[in-house]
């Protein structure tokens, strides 16, 4: 049941048939939206998890950028960075400081790593509210993903930029991610047995030079060392 | 890699077998958390326990009604009881004086005002006195001629998890006179690095980890070796932080919103490492919609209040005791630490009485039964879920 359970989200975001050979979400970047009623972070835990013990012996690497909690709290996380990025120049040494690993890999395995951002809205209190630079930082975190074929899994608020302004942010970001992930709590309210639901999870795909947009709703529960997935009223 | 077979970091979400609560001011919660009072009975329960240490609560005021203080006093008060060293900042001029008006806590004999400061003790004395028994009373084991009976006379202490106040009788003044209450005053600040600075320097004394020592192998990243030297809680190295009414708008600091995001920020990672709990209240109506998401996105435990309008029949008609509500207080968000699993309250919304007009009681909404006529089910005690804010300002 796991197993199977586990698939759905594995499928929707190409993470089903992971080998050695393949890099896991295969050079895309990802992006996480959440709300305060429903947090998005378990998708950060369980993309980390699947990334660094699905294949035995891979050579899967994580880069781990958390400014919402201590590494306490993501007991399951073997790499990171605790963000400490103030202003402008602080990004650009995180950035250096990335660049530094992803050149510290075998060339062949820089494809393997995964980029992971905790989350972007602290990036921008870290950055003192230059939201310009934060989204400079993304761009460039981007150039990897296509320059080396590395992933990026980023993690953002969304009820945060209903302003004006703030709808920019957020919609250049969108855009710029090949896969949206977005979690919501149910319209009905809060539920033991139904946490939350994924709204239009969408993949655009480049294959052979045609878009394919992929859209998948399902729910989740959360548990403790899991998740499970199933389509709105197929829960067992 | 095979790193991931072998664990070797020291971060476990198993309660540590060895170590529990030292003192009954501290309770174990889940995921090797300790638990602390929010001076509130209710609140505890509706929380799962208490309130986890490491944890930034915050509290959206309402702006027509100051039940936010309520909160503040109460979970100040818990910890001067339990002698917990106390930073409290507020926008007024002498915080100090409010410390004055810090409710008691109640004991069942109201007259007794002063007979539980004889008795503050900590830990449990055992008193046993030897008996001979010489077969006045008959034992059941076949009354033996010197044998010996031993009698133990278990004294409990004082000190509970968690007080009830009254909110008519103020606190003894040796609570707060000590070295431990420390006050500071945000209205003259010309920006937040003092109050920072202050936090930073009261949160030293709480440090949860010693030491903590990372390696890390780059060339082949499988290597990571984390030691860490914790604190275990007691009641000595456990403090309190409450922060009344950031951000408003008296305050000089007022309009930095990114320094004020900062300094939550900073204050949560700086709370979340040491064996401390601080509480902030804030105007939400007076920042910026925007900022009140960040400002919500920040804490641990999320909470707001709200007055209850006086007069309103239809309220009357729909809720039973409305005569003895105040306000209401909604739940937004649990402390989950160490762990992704969310809760799922029961109600989310509670109603704040105040029992007798000296203690504070937070109750689950009952709506009352409501006559067959107007079609309407019978509404019994409400189990108020409801994230949708379509149905109004109440979520039953």
């Amino acid at each position: 049941m796991d197993s199977r359970a586990r698939n759905l989200l594995d499928e929707a975001l190409g993470l089903d048939q992971l080998t050695q050979l393949k890099p896991p979400l295969g050079g895309k970047a990802v992006l996480i939206e959440d709300c305060v009623e429903t947090s998005g972070s378990f998708v950060l835990h369980q993309l980390i998890k699947r990334l660094l013990t699905a294949v035995p012996n891979s050579s899967n690497v994580v880069l781990f950028l958390a400014f919402a909690n201590p590494f306490s709290h993501y007991d399951r996380i073997l790499l990171g960075e605790e963000g400490k990025a103030g202003g402008r120049s602080g990004l650009f040494a995180l950035f250096a400081n990335i660049t530094k690993v992803l050149n510290a890999l075998p060339e062949s395995n820089r494809k393997c790593l995964t980029i992971v951002i905790d989350d972007v809205s602290l990036m921008e209190v870290a950055a003192h509210g230059s939201s310009d630079h934060v989204l400079d930082f993304l761009h460039y975190c981007h150039t990897l993903t296509s320059d080396y074929g590395c992933s990026l899994v980023t993690l953002n608020h969304e009820d945060i930029y209903s302003s004006m302004d703030g709808l920019v942010f957020l919609k250049q970001m969108e855009y710029a991610a090949d896969v949206l992930v977005k979690v919501e709590p149910l319209a009905t309210g809060l539920a033991a047995d139904v946490h939350g639901q994924f709204d239009g999870l969408q993949m655009t795909v480049l294959n052979r030079g045609s878009l394919n947009n992929r859209m998948s709703n399902f729910q989740f529960r959360i548990k403790e060392n899991s998740v499970e997935y199933f389509y709105p009223g197929a829960r067992a | 890699m095979a790193a991931t077979k072998t664990r070797t970091s020291s971060f476990s979400r198993n309660l540590p077998a060895a170590s529990s609560a030292q003192s009954p001011e501290i309770k174990c919660g889940p995921n090797g958390t300790f638990l602390v009072s929010s001076g509130i009975p209710d609140l505890d329960k509706t929380l799962g326990g208490g309130i986890p240490l490491g944890s930034l609560v915050m509290v959206m005021e309402d702006s027509e009604a100051p039940h936010h203080m309520l909160l503040l006093r109460n979970f100040m008060s818990q910890g001067l009881v339990h002698k917990q060293p106390l930073l409290y900042a507020s926008p007024s001029k002498d915080p100090r004086g409010f410390l004055g008006t810090l409710p008691s806590p109640s004991s069942p004999k109201d007259d007794k005002s002063r007979s539980h400061d004889a008795e503050q003790e900590k830990g449990l004395r055992i008193a046993w006195q030897y008996k001979k028994y010489f077969g006045e009373n008959q034992s059941n084991l076949d009354g033996q001629r010197g044998m010996i009976l031993f009698r133990f006379i278990v004294l409990y202490n004082k000190q509970e998890f968690s007080n009830e106040f009254d909110l008519r009788r103020p606190l003894d003044r040796h609570f707060y006179t000590g070295q431990h209450v420390d006050c500071i005053s945000t209205k003259d600040l010309p920006n937040i690095a003092a109050l920072q600075e202050r936090c930073t320097s009261f949160l030293s004394q709480f440090s949860r980890y010693i030491c903590t020592f990372f390696a890390i192998d780059f060339v082949c990243f499988t290597n990571l070796l984390i030691v860490t030297f914790r604190n275990d809680a007691t009641v000595a190295c456990t403090g309190r932080i409450a922060i009344q009414s950031l951000c408003a708008p008296q305050c000089e600091s007022s309009n930095m919103e990114w320094e004020m995001l900062s300094f939550i920020r900073s204050l949560k990672s700086t709370v979340r490492s040491a064996n401390a709990v601080a509480i902030i209240t804030f105007p939400s109506s007076l920042v910026s919609a925007t900022f009140c998401k960040r400002w919500q996105h920040l804490a641990d435990c999320l909470v707001s209040v709200k007055a209850i309008p006086d007069e309103d029949k239809e309220l009357a008609k729909l809720l039973t005791g409305y005569q003895d509500i105040v306000g209401f207080l909604n739940i937004h968000r649990v402390p989950r630490i160490n762990t992704q699993v969310p809760a799922v309250l029961e109600a989310t919304t509670l109603s704040i009485k105040l029992q007798k007009r000296r203690y504070l009681v937070l109750e689950c909404l009952n709506q009352a039964p409501v006559d067959g006529s107007s079609g309407s089910s019978y509404g019994t005690s409400g189990n108020c879920s409801g994230a949708s804010s379509k149905s109004g300002s109440l979520d039953f």
